[in-house]
């Protein structure tokens, strides 16, 4: 049974006061809070655990391993992933574009052609424009309708024997659109290019398979899902592992070194230099379980309502427009006010206690594509409630009558 | 009325609000009586880097002094860059390089001194220093 309540109660966050009004936090698109599960298991690590991991003899530099490595495997069962070492722990997603954007930089020739949806993240496009600068490579775009639907259609038309990658998110943090990234995959794979798929924006919501969806890469960062920022995960299949070139040279990714010639530790260890965020990847795994116990059928179901309540409240307001809206979204409303800039409303609503994120939420060529300057996007998690989509319409309400 | 008693002025205006929706209102307010840039100057260049709405300053000198006019896509924005305005323009380029911004804090608009805030107040004031540095040292 879901009970939103007792989950709040493990967000200590949730209890305080944003200028002089009770937080109502609508930014989870771009950062979720942390449950006391979570800051428990962080403190925790600092007081009887703090250690430098995978080399030491002693007792502490042991049981951080077996803490950090514990996580990993928690990453692994959550994913579904075949082998543990195709966990890679990174910073974060941005991370893990950047490394194997780097890796492809030997992998691919002049013409080759990459595709990458309009509904990127920047994260997920320069890193590849960087990359056909480094090879003579050549981004093509997979256009969108209106509604922020992929055209599959004209997907269908780019892929070629000349197509090497694809690279999607799984939802759109901009939109929310819920791409249809299994129909990507297979599509792709028939033309033998491989399949990124930036998971970020989805992960909060929904618990992918990457055996299933035979996904080659498939990336998260952990503060989408409750846990620390500054920590994420790639998963690559093994074959493509063990093709791509380390990303950073150092400690951890080493066999051998010599100052004539170094040899590369196996996976995932080859490209995990240095020490590695040990708190962060044992935090991640914390908050995988957290989630894990509310259990995602019940947040996907709960979230959904609390879309439809304020999808339909928000609508009420005259002049209000949606973008994105898909059949099949996450509990992300991104709008407009016809005549409001949507820095104003964020900055009134600041005022009001409510946390939304106004700008272009670095998808510049979405709104480009909309030809509006940026957005105001609410993003709802398991822990909001229908009282505080009553909260943020009574503020754009009020924001409304200020600005007109 | 020197930099400085026109920032008094501002700060006796707000003092007289006590909340800070009367002070949004009144923001608002002096956006609209904004001395509007000539739409040949609101080019890209004129727009100044690190706000997320639009914003264009721009400065001509009228005898020994600067004259602003600007204009933003955001109405909040628009009250800002309307105070800074009321502040410097008029004004000889030098005591607009020596004058400091410490009256946005006392009108309790200080939110929107912080670096991390979008409406890129600081690089407002930033441009319109630059302005004066530049016609300054056309007048040396």
């Amino acid at each position: 049974m879901f009970n939103v309540s007792k989950i709040r109660a493990d967000f200590p966050i949730l209890n305080r006061e944003v200028n002089g009004k009770p937080l109502v936090y609508l930014d989870n698109a771009a950062t979720s809070q942390t449950p006391k599960q979570v800051i428990d298991v962080i403190v925790d690590y600092y007081q009887r655990l703090n250690a430098n991991i995978h080399r030491g003899v002693h007792t502490l530099s042991q049981e951080a391993t077996d803490a950090y490595e514990q996580a990993r495997l928690k990453i692994q069962a959550h994913f579904n992933i075949a082998k543990s070492h195709e966990v890679i722990f990174t910073s974060g997603t941005t991370h893990s574009i950047n490394l194997v954007a780097n890796g492809f930089t030997s992998l691919l020739n002049k013409g080759d052609e990459l595709l990458v949806s309009a509904m990127e993240h920047h994260s997920n496009i320069v890193p590849w424009q960087m990359l056909c600068e480094r090879t003579g490579a050549v981004l093509k775009v997979i256009p969108m309708n209106e509604n922020g639907e992929l055209l599959m259609a004209k997907f269908d038309g780019l892929l070629s024997h000349k197509t090497k990658l694809v690279f999607c998110n799984h939802v759109s943090n901009a939109l929310g659109t819920i791409n249809p990234i299994q129909e990507i995959i297979q599509k792709a794979h028939a033309v033998g290019a491989a399949v990124l798929i930036d998971g970020a924006q989805a992960s909060p919501h929904i618990k992918a398979d990457v055996q299933e969806l035979d996904v080659d890469f498939y990336i998260i960062s952990a503060h989408k899902v409750c846990g620390p920022t500054g920590v994420g995960m790639l998963y690559g299949k093994e074959s493509w592992l063990k093709k791509l070139p380390p990303y950073q040279g150092g400690g951890e990714m080493i066999a051998e070194v010599t100052f004539e010639e170094t040899t590369y530790a196996d996976l995932p260890h080859k490209f995990e230099a240095g020490t590695p965020n040990i708190c962060g990847g044992i935090a991640f795994g914390a908050a995988l379980d957290y989630m894990n116990a509310i259990g995602f059928d019940a947040i996907a179901s709960y979230e959904n309502e609390l879309l439809d309540y304020a999808t339909q409240e928000l609508l009420k307001i005259q002049g209000l427009k949606i973008y994105g809206t898909a059949a099949n979204k996450t509990s992300v409303i991104s709008f407009n006010i016809q005549g409001i800039h949507p820095y104003d409303i964020g900055t009134i609503l600041d005022k009001l206690g409510i946390a939304v994120r106004t700008g272009h939420h670095c998808a510049q060529p979405i709104m480009d594509f909309y030809k509006i300057p940026g957005t105001v996007r609410a993003s709802f998690s398991f822990y909001n409630t229908k009282e505080e989509v009553d909260v943020l319409v009574e503020g754009v309400n009020r924001a409304k009558a200020m600005l007109l | 009325m020197t930099i400085t008693e026109i920032q008094q002025e501002i700060i006796d205006e707000f003092s007289m609000f006590d909340d800070w929706m009367q002070r949004y209102e009144y923001m608002i307010e002096l956006g609209k009586s904004l001395p509007l840039i000539a739409e040949q100057y609101k080019t890209d260049d004129n727009i100044i880097k690190g706000c997320q709405s639009k914003v264009w300053v721009h400065a001509e000198l009228e005898e020994d002094k600067l004259l602003f006019t600007a204009d933003s896509d955001a109405i909040i924005t628009k009250g800002i860059i309307a105070i800074l305005i009321r502040s410097f323009s008029n004004q000889k380029p030098q005591d607009i390089i020596d004058a400091n911004t410490d009256f946005i804090d006392k009108i309790g608009l200080k939110e929107h001194l912080s670096p991390t805030r979008a409406n890129g107040l600081v690089s407002m004031v930033k441009q319109i220093k630059l302005y004066a540095i530049a016609y300054q040292t056309q007048l040396n």
